[in-house]
């Protein structure tokens, strides 16, 4: 532990530094102009800044199974949902503590991905990608469907407030739940540095790199694999906990195969297989995403002609260019990217 | 008895537009080891293309249809042709990349189309007697599955006999069995690719143009939600088998629709057709994983 923790070199001392940084910014009375509209520590700010923190941390999980065990899953945004919604219908429809609650969404964010990967995971490679996507789609229309208007359709569900303590509520509190996604953000990183470095996560990268070897070496992949896909798929279900806490509520964009498209995309802008790279990714998108969205319902493309002002209105159109351009110029994302940068320094300096 | 035809010949319709996608998306894979996600466009392509070429052409309203079938298949290859060429080849052996950057046109295309056309569902121009119903052991049936089951069988047919006994057919089959060994013989495989492609996005643009009389309306979400099925189906049938993905299709459609129809009558539920294919698909995994008719993996 002591070996690998000098062998990180100036990595966590930045970590330290960063975190210490984070902690302070609701009581940071700055203006970022450009960035921010408000200061750091108004609750505009801070929400924007919380919902950043969550999708890393929810990008993170993402990477533990695409970027590090090489499985490519299009139903990510499923156990994210169950995060989402569990806790809210249980909460507003049937009126359960948040103690009660909490339990519910931590059993269902355990055996919806043990469960569904262990099916999932008989098939390998792309089928295991279609198979994902139809489970997570099936996911999607029962909440569209709105069984027993359990889940509100596409209306969504709030979330009954009444069940929180008074401090995760209201305008004033959105410094608490601030603190709430990053410790969230905080917990996630732990885990993937834990489940990275350690031995069953030594397993996970071999099977990316070659499963068959892994097989011949006296190791079944599949346990291993349904280990990062259970842990990967819980971590997102917290997650979505804590979006449903920032958010107040459960809409059904969250369940549908574009979100989980979205995360894909956090991780490959960032860079799949680090750290670092899918947190990055993950502040940035939901940064640009929710700018753009201001963007385009300020009327500021209304003046362009139509050529440009029809595909800059879709948001989705600029999030699969954004998917083929970074295919094609950058692969490794941003991380591959800042690597060759460094490595083309240090080559220059030496 | 009258619901039970009414419902086979309906589910079967439903499958005829499933297996007019997952015959093309079963090749590629087939030959190719690409998911393509972007196979759902051709669809739309297909689909808005007929539709802008019939509200254009001061025809008779059945000429009028065929030509702008015939019009969109040719635009439906020619677009699939082109993303091969542009955007799939200069990532040869490449499966993650390939996979995001279809998945990239399939969000971008799909936004553009939605941006261009809006985002409502358009009334399609078909033709009168594809809207009426043919009178069968005592049920009512529409025409428009009628004619979707006819072009998908007709499909079937040529792509079977294609496959069977020209001599590109005999190069994709190869290919799929065993692609180092047909480029060893001195084949350029690579066109195959192209042609493979091309057939797949003319399949899929002729399920767009008969969708769209099955639905009545064209929609630039439908590509996106049939693929879904389509891959259901592919891997029901067994990943690059085109028999297999026939025979799935047939299954998964008319699973959909009984249970749609029983579920909703029976137990007031209306989404039961499509989690019945989910729980099939699931099904299929535990028993058979590598399909009704693939090779195991």
């Amino acid at each position: 532990m002591k070996a690998r923790l000098a062998s990180l070199g100036a990595g966590p001392i930045a970590a330290v530094l960063a975190l210490a940084l984070f902690l302070a910014i609701p009581f940071l009375e700055v203006s970022v102009p450009g960035l921010f509209q408000s200061a750091l520590n108004r609750p505009g700010t801070l929400q924007l800044l919380a919902l950043c923190l969550t999708f890393a941390g929810v990008a993170l999980s993402y990477n533990l199974l695409f970027g590090y065990t090489g499985l490519l899953s299009f139903g990510h945004a499923l156990y994210f949902a169950a995060g989402v919604y569990l806790p809210c219908v249980a909460m507003t429809r049937w009126h359960w503590s948040l103690t009660a609650a909490l339990a519910l969404t931590a059993a269902g964010g355990l055996l919806l991905p043990l469960l569904l990967g262990a099916i999932s995971l008989r098939v390998g490679g792309i089928a295991f990608a279609m198979v994902t996507l139809a489970f997570a789609q099936a996911g999607s229309i029962l909440i569209y469907k709105n069984p027993s208007g359990l889940t509100g359709g596409e209306e969504g569900l709030g979330l009954d407030v009444s069940r929180l303590p008074e401090s995760l509520v209201g305008i004033v509190n959105t410094a608490n739940l601030y603190w709430i996604a990053l410790l969230y953000l905080v917990i996630v990183l732990a885990a993937c540095w834990w489940a990275v470095g350690s031995r069953p996560g030594r397993v996970l990268q071999a099977i990316r790199e070659n499963e068959r070897r892994v097989e011949v070496m006296g190791l079944r992949p599949y346990s291993f694999k349904l280990f990062a896909f259970t842990l990967s798929g819980f971590l997102a279900t917290v997650g979505g906990f804590v979006y449903l806490l920032l958010i107040g509520g459960a809409t059904p964009a969250v369940t549908t195969a574009n979100f989980s498209l979205s995360l894909l995309l956090m991780v490959v802008l960032g860079g799949a297989g680090t750290l670092w790279g899918p947190i990055l990714g993950g502040v940035l998108y939901e940064y640009l995403d929710f700018r753009l969205l201001k963007l385009s319902a300020s009327g500021a493309v209304d003046s362009l002609p139509a050529v440009l002002r029809v595909p800059l209105s879709e948001p989705l159109f600029i999030l699969g260019v954004l998917f083929i351009c970074l295919v094609y110029f950058f692969p490794g994302g941003i991380a591959g990217f800042v690597g060759r940068l460094w490595s083309r320094h240090r080559r220059s300096a030496t | 008895m009258s619901t039970f035809v009414l419902l086979l010949v309906t589910g079967l319709g439903l499958s005829a537009l499933y297996f007019l996608i997952a015959s093309g998306l079963s090749l590629t894979y087939g030959l190719m080891r690409i998911l393509n996600f972007a196979h759902g466009t051709f669809l739309t392509v297909g689909a808005y293309s007929s539709w802008w070429i019939a509200i254009r052409l001061p025809l008779p309203e059945t000429l009028k249809f065929v030509v702008a079938v015939a019009g969109c298949m040719a635009v439906g290859a020619v677009v699939a042709a082109a993303v091969e060429i542009v955007l799939i080849r200069p990532l040869y052996r490449r499966q993650v990349e390939q996979i995001l950057v279809t998945v990239g046109l399939a969000l971008a295309f799909t936004a553009l189309v939605q941006g261009v056309f809006g985002p409502d569902p358009k009334q399609f121009p078909a033709p009168g007697w594809t809207q009426g119903v043919t009178i069968l052991l005592g049920a009512n049936l529409p025409n428009s599955r009628l004619v979707a089951i006819a072009a998908a069988v007709a499909v079937f047919g040529v792509l079977a006999s294609f496959l069977r006994f020209t001599r590109w057919g005999l190069i994709v089959r190869a290919g799929v069995e065993n692609r180092a060994m047909v480029t060893a013989l001195g084949i350029d495989v690579q066109r195959a690719f192209t042609l493979v492609f091309a057939i797949g996005g003319i399949a899929a643009a002729l399920g767009g143009a008969l969708g769209a009389i099955y639905f009545g309306n064209i929609d630039p979400e439908r590509g996106t939600a049939t693929l879904i099925f389509a891959f259901i189906t592919i891997v029901i049938g067994g990943l690059g088998s085109f028999t297999g993905s026939a025979l799935a299709a047939i299954g998964v459609g008319l699973l959909q629709q009984f249970a749609n129809y029983y579920a909703s009558v029976f137990l007031g539920f209306s989404a039961a057709g499509d989690l019945a294919v989910v729980l099939l698909l699931a099904a299929v995994l535990l028993l058979r994983p590598q399909g009704l008719l693939g090779r195991s993996v």
